[in-house]
């Protein structure tokens, strides 16, 4: 009766209702109690330009494995109403054998669904949850889900109790009567798509999102201080960050515009805190200016970019890969920095402690590029392995000779005092200066020190963070992908896998400088190489193509937002190359 | 045991400034270095952070920490470095075109965040590094080679915006009265929050008619006030020389608690575990 077997290791779900309706909460209770129960996935929304009362869907995946990326389809939606649902039923239709269930009160479905495959049932969302004291619609919408794909109730409640805890008991149980009401009513329907049992559990569970995970690596990295300017996507970030800061004695302040937000944490860190801010495309564009002070003076800083679709204001909540140009080639004069991106939302513990790490060993900006479709997700995630870098500024230690801030050194790394160290006083500069930091506009200071801070980003040992090269080694056919997209390069390897199609995976967490060695090392034996990015221009291999030769067939699956690229169009790609 | 005695000069770096002779910001420099001293604090627990310009120098002509940043940027890096670290004291330097124009926008919140730091900027009416180009602060019938004829705009009063604004402590001086500028720079120091002072200092070379200015400013008829209506009131009659302490007042300055301690994460990583 439907595509599926009767136990999915996958299952897309959407929650729809225009805002307010609670859509959103109801998907993550739901996300919340399979992690509880043991499973994967993640969340993720639709939003319209509207801030409230335009359309809202929260998306879930639920999975026996990691997930790192929405389906392209749902395989169960269920509309508490219809405002608005056509803007994105087309991008994430109903799955052939798929399941709608929509309240016959809000008038008829969208063409797109009452064209598809699927199975619709109607269910008086409304009338129940008025039925009921205190009801709601989006927890009517719990309890249809929940004995749809055979979550269990008590795992339900535990979550509704935790997020409904300040308002009482009563809301408690009101909650209940909701969620009790959805499962009797989805029982009747006589159709269910539930979930495979998990896989036992090898470790505690997470639940977090890309922007979350990010600030929460830039703590772990050391950092306490943050300045902060909101823009979406990466408000969550220095949301999150404020109060944790204040939780571990740092400070987060917010600035007046992003000009002031850069160099708050230049002068922070200036003054020995390690500092962070985040933005998007328009403020990391008004941000480069002083990304050069911090590489010219050295001073290390971390900047997350959450990208989204660009230029100018773009799509501001959704995703795109479309800033590595600005990250990597935006400075003015010759401004060595290092740009790292996380490959996917569990990776952004990793990549932001990683970042701080190498901002405060080299005293340089670290442009930290995440995105949208990683940032705002919400991923059960095995929790993060602790890691340990010995991160530390290499000290000033008085001497007889006056202080050289900017010497000349083996690594390219001079000794850094800070404020209150007698005998270090310095003045950090953005002018050409000399070892000891006067002002100089002679050839070969500028020559000293350009040499000097290009010794210490391409000398540096990166270790084998680099990236990662994944699948079956023999393979000649390489996906080639960076970022957020790791995921969804990961997933078609498997899905090829299963086909008895090989092909392997390298994603690039180091975009700048570009690990030379380890990606021709990662890509030798190769014929094919497949590029796949989130941008228009192919900004990831015209990068790559301008630091590596390519003596490969070569192919790029790239496009701009708004559209994700997901594991089935990268599949189609490497399936028909491979059989032509 | 008694306290180290510093003398000004322990405040001069060994660089020899690229200001013209005659320029103002010679005096400014002498007047920061002598109000250091007086108030004894150690070179090392002092920073100096400008923007760009040619008053913006000053930092490297100190024996101070210091910072030469980005254009119109000082006061969000002075900011951001005494939040972080609020036992420095600090003073953040700019011209009136890094000031009120580039940055015009860092000054209004910088009076309205009321960090306890300092801001002088050395208002010559020009810009004087880009050899010669109105600023905020120029005359309206002032002839250039960018704006021939002037600009034909009023100028900007620092003195009224900084007030309205709500910084805590505002004054303006002449950079050849060297013992007012000493003594009002003292004052602005230890007042708590954001003191600013804009300081009355001539680019010879561009505005070789701002050596008269030395006859024209006056000390204010009307005595300090922390009443800011009475403020305003005074400097709506400002004719742009009057020097002094205009007001002093009792806001309380912005405050971040910060601490050395490394603090411990296992309760944030805690709340992600379901
Ligand atoms: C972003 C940027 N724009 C323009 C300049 C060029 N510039 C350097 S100094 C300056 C004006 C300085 O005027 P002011 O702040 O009054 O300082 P003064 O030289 O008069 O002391 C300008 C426009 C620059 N350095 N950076
Ligand atoms: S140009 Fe004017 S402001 Fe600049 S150093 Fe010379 S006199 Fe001073
Ligand atoms: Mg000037």
């Amino acid at each position: 009766m439907n595509a599926h077997s009767d136990h999915a290791n996958n299952i897309s779900f959407a929650i729809v209702g225009s805002g307010g309706a609670g859509a959103m909460t109801a998907g993550a209770i739901l996300l919340e109690a399979a992690g509880k129960s043991g499973w994967y996935g993640l969340l993720n929304r639709s939003v319209g330009p509207q801030i409230r009362g335009g359309e809202a869907a929260a998306l879930v995946r639920l999975s026996t494995k990691p997930a790192s990326c929405m389906s392209k389809q749902f395989d169960i939606l269920v509309a508490i109403d219809w405002k608005n649902a056509d803007r994105f039923i087309n991008a994430m239709p109903v799955a052939s054998g798929g399941l709608v269930i929509c309240d016959p009160a809000a008038g008829d479905p969208p063409k797109a669904v009452l064209e598809a495959d699927c199975t619709i049932v109607q269910c008086p969302i409304g009338e129940l949850a008025k039925s009921l004291p205190g009801g709601r619609e989006n927890m009517i919408s719990v309890g249809l889900v929940t004995q749809l794909v055979g979550l269990s109730l008590e795992r339900v409640m535990e979550v509704v109790a935790t997020k409904l805890g300040s308002k009482g008991e009563a809301a408690i149980e009101n909650g209940r009567a909701c969620i009790e009401a959805g499962i009797q009513a989805a029982a009747g329907f006589g159709h269910a798509i539930s979930m495979a049992p998990p896989a036992e559990k090898t470790c505690d569970r997470w639940l977090i999102t890309g922007n979350e995970a990010v600030g929460l690596g830039a703590l772990r990295g050391g950092i306490r201080f943050a300045a902060a300017y909101p823009i979406t996507p990466a408000t969550e970030v220095l949301e999150y960050l404020a109060p944790a800061l204040a939780s571990v004695g740092g400070a987060l302040v917010q600035a007046e515009d992003e000009l002031a937000s850069i160099n708050m944490i230049i002068g922070a860190s200036f003054g020995g805190r390690p500092s962070i801010t985040a933005t998007s495309g328009p403020g990391l564009s008004l941000m480069m200016e002083s990304l050069g002070l911090a590489a010219a003076s050295e001073t290390p800083i971390v900047v997350v970019d959450v990208m989204r679709v660009g230029p100018s204001t773009g799509i501001a909540t959704k995703s795109e890969q479309s800033d590595l140009n600005i990250a990597v080639y935006g400075f003015h004069g010759d401004a060595d920095h290092v740009v790292v991106a996380p490959l996917g939302v569990a990776d952004c513990l990793f990549t932001a402690q990683w970042a701080v790490h190498i901002a405060e060993t080299l005293q340089s900006p670290v442009i930290l590029l995440s995105d949208q479709s990683i940032g705002q997700a919400r991923v059960l995630i095995d929790k993060p392995a602790e890691v340990s870098f010995l991160t530390r500024r290499k000290p000033f230690e008085k001497a007889d000779e006056p202080y050289k801030r900017y010497a000349v050194t083996a690594d390219g790394v001079s000794p850094m005092s800070i404020p209150g160290q007698n005998g270090g006083q310095y003045t950090a500069d953005g002018l050409t200066h000399t070892e000891r930091g006067a002002p100089s506009s002679a050839r070969h200071d500028q020559r000293i020190q350009l040499e000097k801070r290009r010794t210490k980003i391409e000398g540096f040992d990166y270790g084998d963070h680099w990236g990662v090269a994944e699948g079956d080694d023999g393979s000649d056919t390489v996906i080639l992908t960076w970022g957020s997209l790791t995921g969804a390069a990961r997933e078609a390897i498997d899905a090829l896998a299963a086909e008895g199609i090989s092909a392997r995976l390298v994603s690039l967490r180091q975009i700048l400088p570009v690990p030379l060695k380890a990606l021709e090392g990662a890509l030798a034996g190769a014929k094919r190489v497949l590029f796949v990015e989130q941008s228009f221009s192919g900004q990831f291999y015209r990068h790559i193509r301008a630091h590596i030769d390519l003596p490969y067939e070569v192919r790029s699956l790239n496009r701009e937002g708004p559209y994700i690229i997901g594991p089935d169009e990268i599949a189609t790609q490497i399936r028909e190359w491979k059989a032509q | 045991m008694n306290a180290p005695c510093f003398k000004a000069s322990d405040y001069k770096s060994d660089i020899n400034p690229i200001w013209c002779p005659g320029c103002g910001d010679f005096h400014v420099l002498m007047s920061i270095t002598k109000a250091l001293a007086k108030l004894g604090r150690p070179p090392e627990q002092i920073a100096v952070i400008s923007g760009i310009g040619c008053s913006s120098r000053i930092p490297a002509y100190t024996n101070c920490y210091g910072f030469h940043g980005v254009h119109g940027r000082s006061l969000a890096v002075a900011a951001g470095l005494k939040v972080a670290r609020p036992d420095l004291t600090v003073l953040a330097m700019s011209g009136d075109g890094d000031g009120f124009s580039i940055g015009g926008n860092h000054f209004l919140h910088a009076c309205r965040r009321n960090v306890d730091m300092t801001y002088i900027v050395m208002d010559n009416r020009v810009y004087g590094m880009t050899k010669g180009q109105p600023s905020p602060t120029t005359e309206p019938d002032w002839d250039s080679a960018l704006s021939p004829g002037g600009t034909g705009l009023s100028p900007f009063h620092p003195l009224v915006i900084a007030l309205a604004s709500g910084a805590n402590f505002v004054a303006r001086e002449f950079s050849g009265d060297i013992k007012a500028c000493t003594e009002t720079i003292v004052q602005a120091i230890n007042h708590p929050g954001f003191s600013f002072v804009e300081i009355l200092s001539p680019c010879v070379t561009f505005r070789p008619d701002e050596r008269e200015w030395k006859n024209q400013v006056h000390l204010a008829s009307v005595p300090e006030t922390d009443d800011p209506a009475r403020a305003a009131r005074r400097i709506m009659t400002d004719d742009g020389m009057n020097t002094g302490i205009l007001y002093r007042g009792r806001r309380k300055p912005y405050f971040a608690s910060v601490s050395d301690e490394e603090g411990d994460i296992s309760a944030l990583e805690a709340a992600f575990e379901i």
